[in-house]
């Protein structure tokens, strides 16, 4: 304890009794917690060890023996979700962003692209995305247009993209929204223009306060590649189910589902971490 | 001497109720125009009108002797000659100090970054804040964020400065490290318009002092003709209850 930090002050006997009171009440806290862990915990892992099914479940879905050996064939197809999802997060952003802008614009110019962005999103949002992946993925090649790739890989990509773009754009325009107007008075008394105010004073402070929703949805989006594979595509997903479905062993789910996991949990943490440092820098108040 | 602003019967409303009823107002070069009166009294958004952030149902507004309230007029190029104090600063948060201030230079007035950045530094050497220059916003006091707002609406050269409440969302302390900023501008000679509750400030720095009353000045003079001896009895029970309020 550092009760001696001033040596003009020492705290009074009223304050030592409260600090007592205080450690009592924290030691009694603990001892619940650690008891109500124990229990619940213990009793959850005995069930599972005693039930008649344990040593056949450990062996469907954790075989380590196969897990090593299928490790290379996952590994692959992870490959391709990584390579979907920075590619597809890419488009999804700049097809967002202009979604969004288009909605927020009072331009007179722009009015017909403005409810061509509304229908978008309302169709795109509305619609399961893995009814616009069956839709693109095999409807696209069955138009027999020239010059569109039926490769199965950018078709996925295409579906992924534009049901992501719908969400990620509603994600924009409600951070555009959510900035006081009183900030845009600021920008326009200074004679910036309405785009510029948009560009160099609105959408910097958008996209801030959007940071955390949207890296939720880039979670989603590397999970939701994992779709594609109904395409054919053999990414992380579909090589586990390949690999199950030759012996009957789940490992390769398990193998597949930490992979991504290996990805997602730091990716959450340190964007978390990015968020906090930054908003401590320009806030004495916590967020904006 | 010229007049820099000048309102020719000036109303405004919102829905049904008038906020501004057949107002005129001339503010000469080099001279500061003080407006006072109750919350709701018709100040700010005659400020605003000004600014066209608002738009004026009827009447015309004139900056050096060009109709700004022509529907046809480019608004931006008009402000780019007016600065606008926000009694709540509305600096960038995402600024730093710096960048606030030199945002409308670059980008409006089309000046190098180095330009924009040594007047600014001149500008906040002058105001006493050169060692805040690459801090955010939200780091400085009140006072100091107010005095940051108004160095940016003075790194354009505004023909004209609109200063709405600057100090009602400040503790008396910062009010008057504030209030004597805009002092020494009225010595450099800028033309302003002030809406203020500092009825002491108003009798320092003002050319003329105008009260508003339901979106009318109902009395305008000298500062000692209207905050000492006002003839209106409507000004007369406002400046009552300013006093009972300890303001004057």
């Amino acid at each position: 304890m550092s009760e001696k930090q001033s040596s003009a002050w020492s705290p009074s006997p009223r304050e030592l009794e409260r600090r007592r009171s205080r450690r009592a009440i924290s030691r009694k806290q603990a001892i619940i917690a650690a008891a109500s862990s124990i229990f619940v915990l213990g009793t959850l892992s005995i069930i599972l060890v005693t039930s008649p099914g344990w040593e056949i479940f450990k062996a469907t879905f954790f075989d380590l023996g196969y897990g090593v050996e299928i490790f290379p064939t996952v590994i692959k197809g992870l490959w391709i979700n990584l390579q979907l999802t920075f590619i597809g997060g890419a488009a999804i952003g700049v097809i967002a962003l202009g979604l969004a802008l288009m909605r927020t614009t009072k331009s007179p110019a722009l009015t017909p692209f403005r409810f061509l962005a509304t229908a978008y999103v309302d169709i795109f949002r509305g619609a399961p995305l893995i009814l616009i992946i069956l839709l693109v993925g095999f409807g696209v090649p069955a138009l027999g247009l020239s010059g569109i790739p039926s490769n199965v890989i950018f078709l996925g990509t295409v579906a992924v993209v534009l049901t992501y773009s719908a969400y990620v754009a509603e994600v924009i325009r409600s951070g555009i929204l959510s900035i006081h107007p009183s900030q845009r008075a600021a920008a326009r008394s200074l004679g910036l223009t309405s785009g510029q105010t948009m560009r160099f004073v609105v959408l910097p402070q958008a996209i801030r306060r959007v940071v955390p929703p949207l890296l939720n949805d880039f979670v989603s989006l590397l999970k939701d590649t994992g779709l594609v594979s109904i395409l054919g595509v053999t990414d992380a997903v579909r090589a586990a189910q390949i690999n199950a479905s030759r012996t009957f062993n789940y490992t390769p789910y398990v193998v597949a589902a930490i992979l991504f996991l290996l990805i997602t949990i730091p990716m959450t943490r340190y964007t978390d971490r990015a968020i906090r440092q930054r908003t401590n820098a320009q806030n004495s108040e916590g967020a904006i | 001497m010229s007049n820099v602003l000048e309102l020719v019967n000036v109303r405004k409303s919102f829905d049904t109720e008038v906020v501004l009823n057949n107002l005129s107002l001339s503010v000469p070069e080099h001279t500061a125009t003080v407006l006072i009166g109750a919350s709701g009294s018709g100040k700010s958004t005659l400020l605003r009108c000004i600014n066209l952030l608002e738009t004026i149902d009827d009447g015309q507004i004139f900056l050096d002797g060009r109709e700004i309230s022509d529907p046809l007029i480019n608004v931006d190029e008009i402000r780019r000659n007016l600065g606008m104090v926000f009694q709540s600063f509305n600096l960038f948060p995402h600024k730093t100090v710096l960048e606030n201030i030199t945002l409308s230079p670059i980008k409006v007035h089309g000046k190098s970054k180095d330009e924009a950045n040594t007047h600014a530094i001149a500008l906040l050497k002058r105001f006493d804040l050169s060692d805040k220059a690459d801090q955010y916003p939200d780091r400085l006091s009140g006072g100091q964020q107010q005095r940051v707002a108004i160095i940016r609406s003075l790194a354009v050269n505004p023909r004209l400065l609109l200063l709405d409440e600057v100090t009602s969302a400040l503790d008396p302390v910062l009010v008057n490290e504030v209030l004597s900023s805009v002092r020494d501008l009225k010595l450099d000679g800028m033309t302003m318009v002030l809406a203020t509750h500092e009825m002491g400030f108003a009798t320092q720095v003002a050319d003329e002092v105008c009260f508003l009353e339901s979106g009318s000045i109902v009395e305008r003079g000298t500062p000692e003709q209207v905050l000492k001896n006002p003839v209106n009895p409507k000004t007369q029970e406002f400046l009552k209850r300013v006093h009972q309020a300890g303001r004057l």
